[in-house]
């Protein structure tokens, strides 16, 4: 065909080292598989599906694992692959990780998002139910249905827009929490903070947004942010850990604004 | 069973104005007493729930996925359109309503797409007040894009990344209500059953994913809003999880599917490389603003791409569609590539493919501004193929995206069952034959935001409805089928995995009743799918129990739906004997290959009612009139 296509690879054998867990309250472990005729163009979790077919025709229990768009995404997958969330390639989710990075004979350890705050729910399947719970809490826009001015008549310039693009680029996979030693969420939070505090429209909520995402997050078990810059390396949309430090910023504005006022609505100084 | 549009009296322009007045209303205090359910928590799912909890309803939200924000269309990349006329390029909501109905090769109700382009206004206005990060100029505006289908630019975008953004304000809108209390959210949970109580929609039942445990809930009206089908041909553009299940439940119950072979084909799609492949994934339509497709002049030439002078491409969009070019319309552009790959001229190690390259538009405009528009694209790209769009042009192949399809909604919104509403893909109506690029986002939040919050409120102040509980028969009747599905389903322990079965439907109907249909084509599909279908039922494989996660089980019910769905899917495709958008039947096309309308005899809605197991449906027909335009020979010349 043309020179443009590939040829027929040579396929790989891999052994997979799996972590199975029946269910929340099961200890789980460690079980070995082999992946055979593993085509380089396949993508990680594509490997895995052939491993699955294997297993039901043999009438063993599937690896149940997390996954939907398998474009990189939604934010649904997501496994720690010899020691790091979502694998070996930068900014890049494990459904878009092909098999290419890998050799012949590798061994790869797979497991789900090890964190406090995301109990295990089978298998690779974790329960990130905390990020819902952190967006509730102030991760939006009081905004409600019909009262919008004109999209133009709130200028917004391009360097802001831009900025705030890059932070809402997170899909909220928990990547930077299963890479932190300490599970700190401070880049998801970070992330969507700086989102919607760099634009004109987030200002009214700017203070009450950033302590109430701050709260909820601790609330849930994360740990703290101590630099390790974990989370940045692993993140599959590359968001900078600037962001956090301009949480930081904010948060403590924010703190000092609501000391402020309580001192004044008790009567003043 | 009657198909009532109820499209209000009067001129086109004033028909939704004097229909808001119209409707009922259910004053502030009244409504905390309804409570809605909606399936789905995508862009016309999570927008629907937000606003009528904002109205004061209470509301029972329900996803598959474990967070409301993972819903598909997260991955829409390119763009929504609005009339907004930002640009000063001759747009307006009439010129935007023409274009839909035109694109959709008028096979759509006129007064739903007008009203549609009427709304998109609204719509981007909302988006900018949540915080959605369009793209703006340096002065600080709004920037547009231009899309297929439009000689105008009215596309709005947030890097290649709008239906993420767009999706993450209605679901952080819809967060703030869960916060609040206002909706319960039932996320990792699967509607398997509609239930009925005097013929109307009063609830459903549900699959907790984790447990497996069936649950009933009741509610006072019933949205779906679960999306495209696509799937049924398994390799498509969509999330691997998307699904048919809850429209199809909902259209054995009564609710009648339209159009159902009106299935969309994207041309831009990254080609297949195997057949592990899982799914397809799309390159943005946007793309084709500034990338030129081609094929070699030569049958079966071997060279690279860079060793190909000018004048031996061919740049057949271009070639054959001198206005539009490379921003034909989607069915257009997929069959011009179909047919240059049957010619023996495609590229790539299949042959199925043609280029899409940005070399001039490197060399125009510098490779950082190709890098701002389509960045993360371009690396999306790399990461799949391992080859660099940078260097060498990209190879595309055209693959399922969108179905036009779905269940059957009159000017409400709501299907052939009383209190049943069908928001977004998941109904039929607005798109036609053919949905233009960056009209689905538009469509979600249209139906999500602005008009299923006033029909729903209309529907529940014109009906007194008795109170219902999870203790009514229908209720337990419905748990009692839904248990024995999954106990069927398990207790087989046939030879095929479930997979299996679901790739071999999938080549049937892309073969059969893909880009090219004939009598012929789709008689053998419609042979061979109730065969496997028996087979399925025979010989499927589902490990596990039903009282435990079990993904297989998933998969297991919805490929079970699917292999009805397909069956009906060619039938349709055989009844529609014309070419029409998406919709093309190789004994009906003009001397130059395209679609040939028949409007005298098909001008209308195909609606099907399910007539019950193993019978024949029946094909009701809506016949569109389209006051304001004449019916044209759509062409993008």
């Amino acid at each position: 065909m043309t020179a443009n296509g590939d040829g027929k690879h040579k396929t790989m054998k891999l052994t997979l080292h799996v972590w199975r867990q029946k269910n929340r309250d099961d200890e789980g472990r460690f079980v070995t598989y082999e992946a055979k005729d593993v085509s380089p163009d396949m993508s990680f979790l594509e490997m895995l599906d052939v491993v699955n077919e294997g297993l039901i025709l043999r009438g063993e229990d599937p690896i149940a694992f997390d996954y939907d768009c398998r474009e990189g995404i939604c934010g649904q997958c997501g496994v720690v692959v010899n020691g790091a969330a979502h694998g070996p390639r930068r900014a890049t989710t494990c459904c878009q990780l092909h098999m290419r990075s890998f050799h012949d004979g590798d061994a790869l350890t797979i497991e789900p998002w090890r964190a406090t705050a995301f109990p295990v729910v089978k298998d690779l399947i974790v329960d990130r139910s905390a990020f819902d719970r952190v967006i509730a809490a102030g991760g939006f826009i009081t905004a409600p249905t019909g009262n919008a001015p004109d999209g133009n008549a709130i200028l917004v310039p391009k360097a802001d827009a831009d900025l705030a693009m890059d932070a809402a680029a997170c899909i909220g996979c928990g990547a930077c929490v299963a890479a932190c030693p300490n599970a700190s969420a401070m880049l998801f939070v970070s992330a969507k903070v700086s989102h919607l505090g760099l634009l004109p429209q987030g200002q009214p909520e700017r203070s009450r947004r950033v302590l109430a995402m701050v709260a909820q997050m601790d609330e849930e078990g994360f740990g703290t942010c101590t630099n390790h810059g974990e989370c940045e390396a692993v993140c599959p949309k590359e968001i900078s850990i600037a962001f956090i430090a301009r949480m930081n910023r904010d948060y403590l504005k924010a703190l000092a604004l609501a000391r402020a006022e309580s001192k004044a609505s008790a009567g003043g100084g | 069973m009657e198909l009532k549009s109820n499209v209000p009296s009067g001129p086109l322009a004033q028909k939704w104005t004097k229909h808001k007045f119209d409707m009922k209303l259910v004053s502030p205090a009244n409504r905390r007493r309804y409570t809605v359910i909606v399936v789905g928590s995508g862009l016309a799912g999570a927008s629907a729930a937000a606003t009528l909890a904002e109205l004061g309803y209470h509301v029972k939200c329900y996803c598959y996925q474990d967070s409301p924000r993972r819903a598909h269309s997260i991955a829409a990349q390119g763009g929504i359109n609005a009339a907004k006329n930002y640009q000063n390029d001759g747009d307006s909501v009439d010129r935007l309503f023409y274009d839909t109905v035109k694109g959709g090769d008028f096979r759509s109700r006129e007064a739903n797409v007008h009203r549609l382009a009427e709304v998109s206004l609204n719509i981007i206005d909302q988006c900018v007040a949540q915080g959605v990060p369009f793209a703006r100029e340096y002065g600080g505006t709004l920037t547009n894009r231009s899309f297929g289908g439009a000689q105008v630019s009215r596309t709005f975008y947030a890097r290649g990344q709008t239906g993420q953004q767009l999706l993450l304000g209605a679901y952080q809108a819809l967060e703030r209500q869960i916060g609040l209390g206002t909706v319960e959210m039932f996320a990792r949970h699967e509607m398997q059953e509609l239930v009925l109580v005097d013929g109307r929609a009063r609830g459903i039942v549900t699959r907790d994913l984790v447990n497996g445990k069936i649950e009933s809930h009741a509610a006072d009206a019933v949205i779906l809003a679960t999306g495209g089908y696509g799937t049924v041909f398994y390799l498509a553009t969509y999330a691997k999880g998307a699904n048919t299940t809850a429209i199809w439940r909902a259209h054995k119950k009564g609710a009648a599917f339209a159009n159902p072979c009106f299935t969309q084909i994207h041309p831009t799609c990254i080609p297949v490389t195997g057949d592990h492949q899982s799914k397809l994934t799309l390159m943005s339509e946007s793309l084709r603003n500034d990338g030129r497709i081609w094929v070699p002049k030569t049958k079966r030439d071997a060279r690279s791409p860079d060793e190909i002078p000018e004048d031996e491409r061919d740049y057949y969009l271009e070639r054959k569609y001198p206005s539009y070019g490379n921003l034909a319309p989607r069915d257009i552009a997929s069959r011009a590539a179909k047919e240059v790959c049957d010619e023996g001229r495609g590229v790539g190690p299949t042959g199925l493919g043609v280029y899409l390259d940005f070399h001039e538009a490197i060399q125009r405009l510098g490779e950082d501004t190709i890098r701002e528009r389509y960045g993360n694209l371009f690396e999306m790209y790399e990461r799949i193929t391992d080859e660099n769009p940078y260097r060498v042009p990209m190879r595309i192949y055209p693959a399922i995206h969108y179905t036009m399809g779905g269940l059957w909604v009159d000017y409400n919104l709501m299907s052939t069952i009383p209190g049943l509403h069908v928001l977004g893909e998941a109904n039929f109506s607005d798109h036609g034959a053919n949905r233009l690029g960056a009209s689905a986002l538009m469509q979600g939040l249209a139906d999500g935001y602005f008009i299923a919050p006033c029909t729903i409120g209309h529907y529940l102040g014109s009906n007194k409805l008795e109170p219902v509980t999870v203790e009514h028969a229908a209720f337990r009747e419905a748990e009692a089928q839904v248990a024995a599905r999954a106990k069927r389903l398990l207790g087989i322990r046939g030879k095929r995995t479930v997979d299996s079965f679901h790739r071999e439907l999938g080549h049937v109907l892309w073969e059969n009743c893909g880009m090219e249909r004939s009598q012929r084509s789709l008689e053998a599909a419609l042979a061979r799918i109730p065969e496997l279908r028996e087979e399925f039922w025979r010989n499927v494989t589902v490990p596990g129990s039903g009282e435990e996660l079990n993904q297989s089980l998933e998969k297991a019910g919805r490929v079970a739906d699917f292999l009805e769905l397909g069956e009906l899917l060619c039938l349709d495709a055989l009844e529609r004997s014309e070419s029409c958008g998406c919709h093309f039947r190789t004994e009906f096309q003009t001397e130059d290959h395209e679609a040939k309308r028949d409007d005298a005899n098909f001008c209308h809605v195909a609606a099907w009612e399910h007539a019950g197991e193993g019978k024949r449906p029946v094909r009701h027909v809506e016949p569109l009139e389209f006051e304001t335009l004449t019916l044209a020979t759509r062409s993008y010349k």
